[in-house]
């Protein structure tokens, strides 16, 4: 029987097993930020560890930091706490010569985004990340998920974790995605299809004509909310794209090295004969915009069906929509796009790349933001995506429809940075999460695409992106 | 002289439940990101379900008397005013990889989680503390649900050495919990001094690994 990709990172990286039985998997890649790492180094510290491998961890601050004065570095967070905890994530790498690109260096960004862009995300990699976002780098035929800070102490200590092999669930992607549809359609689809919990204890490979006719870029955005679904895991096989993505970057191998690494990765691809444990299937031929309505991510229509209505939900659900829509502020049968907004966020480690800002550009060029918004935010995910932007002139398209330019970060996607909803006011987001409070206490998400956001702004309320497509 | 995190070491529990009757209880709502700002391992406990225990705003530093109390959250119940253990429904623990979640719960004072089912990270992050995760059938959630809305909190007592659930005026529910993160609780095991015994083996693994994968040792 064949191997899945899944299985095959796996064999390569399992160590052997511990006196407890289980199984010791070797971590190629450790990407930290300031949140999740500083009680995993007090906790090495205090037992008088220190890291096994320095040159596996890469450290960049993006959840809390601001996206405005970037050039004040540390300086500029206003906020005291954020800024000990930005300035304990410096004391710490300087402590033991960990990488970091600190908040003013112009490869400072969203981790996810960092990660593929500096070819420190590599195929064949075991990469781990205290954050569940780390399934974006499964995009490059890689074993990507997200760990707590007892295990990124572990990491640190051992470049090791003690894993539980998890299954494999095959989602495959078929036919041609429609105009003004995107990558971020599709996994929202997919996560209203199989539910929050659908792939939990999985590890997905999104297979199939679709994904293989797309970009890295788009991958990544897939590969990104397979959290969303309940994988902690979520990857595509190496391909062409994927090779050619990472020629050239920054820590890719290069030289013989590259040639050899090349012939390695192309090994990283499923069997033909290999079984799955789940399976499903989603053509994309018939794909609309699709718009979460309610409070978890798999809360999702097309933007032009009417807001459901409770009762048409099984039992165990109908208490959830129920609650979803009075905190959402909506009814059932509603338009969406009736709905009035008061933001819109463009970014996150979900939608924050060149490819996204592109999207966005190409609605909001020649038109206005709405002029009833409060804010129309274009946050892009690293320095480097800012400045390739403005080399493309996207920042003045963006500036004259009115949107607001903003510094690499998290922002708004978990506002805990100054940028946030206040109580009551809708937006609409391309992040990754419609959790109650999650854009700011009181706040609505409604998740959708680049297009969608962007055309959102234009209209002041939820649009069909597909309006606005050339 | 090293002092490793272990977690906390879990035999038998017996305390009031917490009926949380919501599916997809996600981490963003057991500890929300404003207060993940702290470098410290503790002090989580008082914004537990801040957004739900609480009308006005929570923040860093914001002393609990001055909070305005949400009497409709039923942890503000008074039937409700020594729980342990929180029952809720499926899912539990979705969304961030925040082990913040984990501390807030235990810092207010819980020992036990019962759910039909647990997001993958909150799940392995309970057992690296020492909380202990118990997963139930829907019949038998709804079941513990049932009693726990009475006048009276329900009292349960956990077993772990014997993986039972157990009240006064109920069978004995079965749970089930793998060999490993059993003995893990049992004895609050550190988890990195477990794995650095096998120190030569990661050594030997990575010689091999360098020889077939050089350019992630360049």
């Amino acid at each position: 029987m064949g191997r899945t990709v899944h299985e095959k990172l796996w064999d390569s990286h399992f160590v052997g097993w511990r006196d407890d039985g289980l199984g010791i998997l070797y971590i190629d890649r450790h990407l930290l930020h300031e949140v999740t790492s500083p009680q995993a180094f007090s906790g090495l510290a205090a037992a008088r560890r220190k890291p096994w491998r320095l040159d596996t961890n890469l450290a960049t601050p993006d959840h809390n930091v601001p996206t405005t004065d970037r050039d004040l570095g540390i300086e500029g967070i206003d906020d005291v706490v954020a800024k000990e905890q930005v300035a304990t994530l410096d004391k710490n790498c300087r402590r033991y010569g960990i990488r970091q690109f600190e908040l003013t260096d112009v490869r400072q960004g969203i981790v996810h985004v960092v990660g593929p862009e500096q070819g420190a995300t590599l195929p064949g990699m075991t990469i781990v990340c205290g954050d569940s976002h780390t399934s974006t780098h499964g995009a490059f035929g890689a074993l990507a998920h997200g760990i707590g800070t007892s295990e990124v102490e572990h990491v640190l200590a051992t470049q090791c974790l003690v894993q539980q092999k998890s299954k494999n669930f095959s989602i495959e992607l078929t036919g041609r995605m429609p105009p003004g549809t995107c990558a971020k359609d599709v996994i929202l689809a997919i996560i209203r299809m199989i539910g929050t919990a659908g792939a939990t204890g999985h590890t997905i490979e999104y297979r199939g004509d679709a994904i293989a006719s797309m970009s890295m870029e788009e991958r990544m955005t897939i590969c990104n909310m397979s959290i969303e679904a309940g994988a902690r895991a979520g990857l595509v096989g190496v391909d062409d794209t994927t090779i050619a993505y990472l020629e050239g970057r920054p820590l890719a191998p290069s030289g013989h090295l590259w040639k050899e690494a090349v012939e390695t990765w192309r090994q990283f691809v499923t069997d033909d004969d290999s079984v799955f444990d789940a399976s499903v299937t989603l053509a994309v031929d018939d794909l609309k915009p699709q718009v979460s309505w309610g409070t978890n991510p798999e809360l999702v229509i097309d933007v032009d069906e009417p807001v459901p209505d409770p009762a048409s939900f099984d039992a165990a659900k109908a208490e959830t929509a129920e609650r979803a829509l009075a905190y959402m502020g909506l009814n059932s049968g509603q338009a969406l796009t009736e709905l009035e907004l008061d933001r819109v966020f463009i970014g996150s480690c979900t939608n924050a790349r060149i490819e996204d800002l592109r999207i966005a550009a190409r609605i909001a060029k020649g038109r206005r933001v709405c002029s009833r918004l409060k804010s129309a935010m274009v946050v892009p995910g690293s320095g480097l995506v800012k400045r390739q932007a403005e080399r493309e002139g996207l920042h003045e398209i963006f500036k004259s429809a009115g949107f607001e330019w903003r510094d690499a970060g998290c922002s708004m996607c978990l506002a805990m940075n100054a940028d946030k909803l206040v109580p009551d006011e809708g937006a609409a987001s391309t992040s990754n999460r419609n959790f109650e409070g999650r854009q700011g206490h009181l706040g609505r998400t409604h998740l959708v695409s680049p297009a969608t956001a962007a055309a959102s702004a234009v209209a002041g309320r939820i649009a069909d992106a597909r309006e606005f497509a050339a | 002289m090293s002092t490793a995190v272990r977690p906390d070491v879990f035999r038998v529990h017996t305390g009031d439940v917490l009926p949380l009757d919501r599916a997809n209880v996600d981490t963003d709502q057991i500890i929300p990101k404003q207060f993940l700002k702290s470098i410290k391992r503790t002090g989580f406990g008082e914004n537990l379900f801040d957004a739900w225990r609480f009308l006005d705003f929570g923040d860093i530093g914001k002393p609990l008397v001055e909070r305005e109390v949400n009497p409709d959250f039923v942890l503000n119940d008074p039937r409700y005013r020594r729980v342990s253990i929180l029952v809720a429904r499926r899912n539990f623990g979705c969304g961030s990889s925040r082990e913040h979640a984990v501390w807030s719960l235990q810092q207010y004072g819980f020992k036990v989680v019962i759910a039909p089912s647990f997001a993958d990270i909150f799940h392995n992050n309970c057992y690296k503390n020492g909380l202990l995760p118990i997963r139930l059938s829907e019949a038998q959630v709804e079941f513990l649900f049932s009693r726990a809305l009475g006048e009276r909190a329900l009292k349960l007592t956990i077993d772990l050495p014997s993986q039972l659930v157990c009240a006064d005026s109920i069978e004995p529910i079965a749970f089930e919990i793998e060999h490993h993160r059993k003995r893990q609780l049992l004895h609050g095991l550190d988890e990195i001094g477990l794995t650095l015994e096998k120190s030569d083996l990661i050594r030997d693994f990575e010689r091999e690994h360098r020889k077939s994968m050089p350019w992630l040792f360049a």
